[in-house]
């Protein structure tokens, strides 16, 4: 089945109107947050005028719609993500949300002085940051699985890395700031092989490649809604119904209890231990809506049409000589990383954003990989299947218009 | 055209050749200002005179974008031989112009070609590329070794 793309962005406001300030968009920022269709906006707004309500108490209509809602989504993504129960699908704020809650409920709980932690030298600062608190308070160890000059972790490197100490692994299965598709598979195997846990950050892979929890074995697994088309503020924890068994909450709250009294409580099972206090509701509904309009397309079409966008983009920025495409992996999504001589990213950014091209300039929230390629920042085209040809086509065209300006002191 | 408005030709000189670019082997007063967001990175170095009234002499050296390093290059311009409370009165004045507050002529004299940068409030992401230099001189006159235009009030 091929991809309509034309018929595809009539579904988003975004992409079928001018902007406020009266410019076509060219969005290439889809690894930051990705556009949302119409219809998926609908959904939640269905959800406030429709079915406004608490979730899990009262036992009036409105409730019992959303919560009935709440708990479909669940459902939804259970079966998007090949999990085996809806107990092990636990709502958060989003991905950061999701790696934070299995730092504190695991780390802080199970770690002990070291005890090691592998993450890679490609992670996001939200996949670095959490542990770091954990290895603070425990006394574990972080462990830095290295990358190479293609962007790709040395798997070699990794493996002696892996050890008898090695208790946790928390890795990102594809690279926000250089795009890899990490060999998650051979990780995750190896690693149980020690015992250890392996989480994955999902946040970029969602959108990108089939999710099948169950196939890859993963003990954890999180992504966010909005860079899946839905609405920020939501996210999910993916866990092993056996490994949540054993983890504390880590908050407390309503919802999450079976009995309190000033001595003691005690909490229901995940996932709604996992979920104190209202969730977003509206978000979540949402998030629901997202899945099932992403589930209409046919995976292999937006793989050929992601291709085809980053094939043509590295095709002609290597015909550039100025441009530095950071971020090579043979095993590549369609996020372009690159730095051009003589222009900083953030000047590409501002001169691009008056063309009307929306990307990225920055670390990416991945300092670390900036350090290791020797640059302070960079600029990053993402694409989504959404986008055309006539994007790249735009993006090649203000790059050389960039590049023509800065070096002739302001002339085109 | 906006990108003309934005990267003005006198940006673009200063960018492509900055001046007082390099560094003081024994500076009076240095700071470092760091801008995490967007990477920009100065090192100033300052030479107060006998008084320790008069900035003799100033250099930046580092990296950052261009409207940060041409900031940085007129504003060492500007710098040179004022005094400290000129020095202080003027990063006062240009606060007020990089974030869209409107100055009086006689302010306008003052800044001098400096004015160019009155645009900058428009790109509300690049405000603090413009000030970072700027902060950097206050923290180096304050004894501070370090500052960053995300931590701080623009």
């Amino acid at each position: 089945m091929s991809l309509d793309t034309a018929l595809l962005r009539n579904e988003f406001t975004l992409l079928r109107e001018k902007l406020g300030n009266d410019k076509d968009l060219v969005y290439l920022d889809n690894a930051a947050t990705t556009l949302t269709p119409d219809s998926v906006v609908e959904g939640i707004n269905q959800y406030y005028l429709q079915e406004n309500a608490n979730i899990h108490r009262g036992v009036h209509y409105l409730a019992e719609k959303a919560t009935e809602s709440y708990e479909g989504t669940r459902k939804i993504v259970k079966n998007f993500i090949n999990a085996g129960k809806e107990k092990e699908i636990i709502f958060t704020s989003g991905t950061t949300a999701a790696i934070n809650l299995v730092a504190y409920s695991y780390g802080m709980n199970f770690l002990k002085p070291g005890d090691e932690i592998i993450l890679s030298a490609m992670e996001h600062h939200s996949n670095i940051v959490p542990w770091q608190f954990v290895a603070r308070k425990t006394g574990a160890v972080l462990k830095i699985a290295p990358i190479n000059e293609r962007g790709e972790i040395v798997y070699e490197a990794f493996l002696k890395l892996l050890s008898a100490r090695t208790k946790f692994v928390s890795l990102v299965y594809i690279s926000n700031s250089l795009g890899t598709i990490n060999p998650v598979e051979k990780i995750i195997s190896a690693s149980h092989e020690k015992g250890a846990l392996v989480l994955l950050d999902g946040a970029q892979a969602v959108s990108h490649v089939p999710i099948d929890v169950k196939h890859l074995d993963v003990d954890f697994f999180a992504f966010s809604g909005h860079k899946l088309f839905g609405p920020t503020g939501v996210g999910v924890l993916y866990g092993k119904e056996s490994v949540l068994a054993e983890l504390p909450p880590f908050f407390g709250g309503g919802e999450m209890i079976s009995q309190v009294s000033f001595t003691e409580s005690t909490y229901k099972e995940a996932p709604h231990k996992f979920e104190a206090g209202t969730p977003p509701i509206a978000e979540v509904i949402g998030l629901g809506h997202s899945i099932n309009w992403f589930k209409r397309f046919d995976l292999p079409a937006i793989h050929r049409q992601e291709e085809l966008l980053l094939e043509k983009t590295l095709r002609e920025f290597r015909e550039i000589p100025e441009i530095k495409i950071i971020g090579e992996a043979d095993d590549k999504t369609s996020i372009v990383s690159f730095v051009v001589s003589g222009v900083h990213p953030h000047d590409i950014g501002s001169f691009l954003n008056e063309e009307g091209i929306a990307i990225r300039a920055g670390h990416h929230c991945t300092q670390p990989v900036m350090n290791f390629f020797k640059i302070p920042a960079s600029a990053r085209a993402s694409f989504s299947f959404y986008n055309n040809e006539e994007d790249v086509e735009q993006l090649v065209k203000g790059i050389k218009k960039t590049i023509t300006f800065f070096k002739g002191g302001g002339k085109l | 055209m906006i990108n003309q408005n934005l990267y003005q030709q006198l940006i673009l000189d200063h960018n492509r050749s900055p001046r007082n670019y390099g560094k003081l082997d024994n500076p009076t007063h240095f700071s470092e200002g760091y801008n995490a967001l967007c990477g920009d990175h100065f090192l100033i170095y300052l030479n107060l005179d006998s008084s320790g009234r008069i900035v003799e002499e100033i250099k930046f050296s580092g990296e950052g974008c261009a409207i940060s390093k041409a900031s940085a290059s007129m504003m060492s311009e500007i710098f040179t031989k004022k005094s400290i409370d000129e020095v202080r009165e003027l990063f006062d004045l240009f606060k007020r112009l990089v974030k869209g507050q409107p100055i009086s002529q006689a302010e306008e004299k003052k800044i001098s070609k400096l004015i160019i940068f009155a645009n900058i409030h428009k790109y509300p992401s690049r405000i603090k590329c413009a000030i970072l230099a700027w902060h950097a001189v206050a923290a180096a006159l304050d004894n501070k070794k370090q500052t960053s235009s995300e931590n701080v009030e623009i």
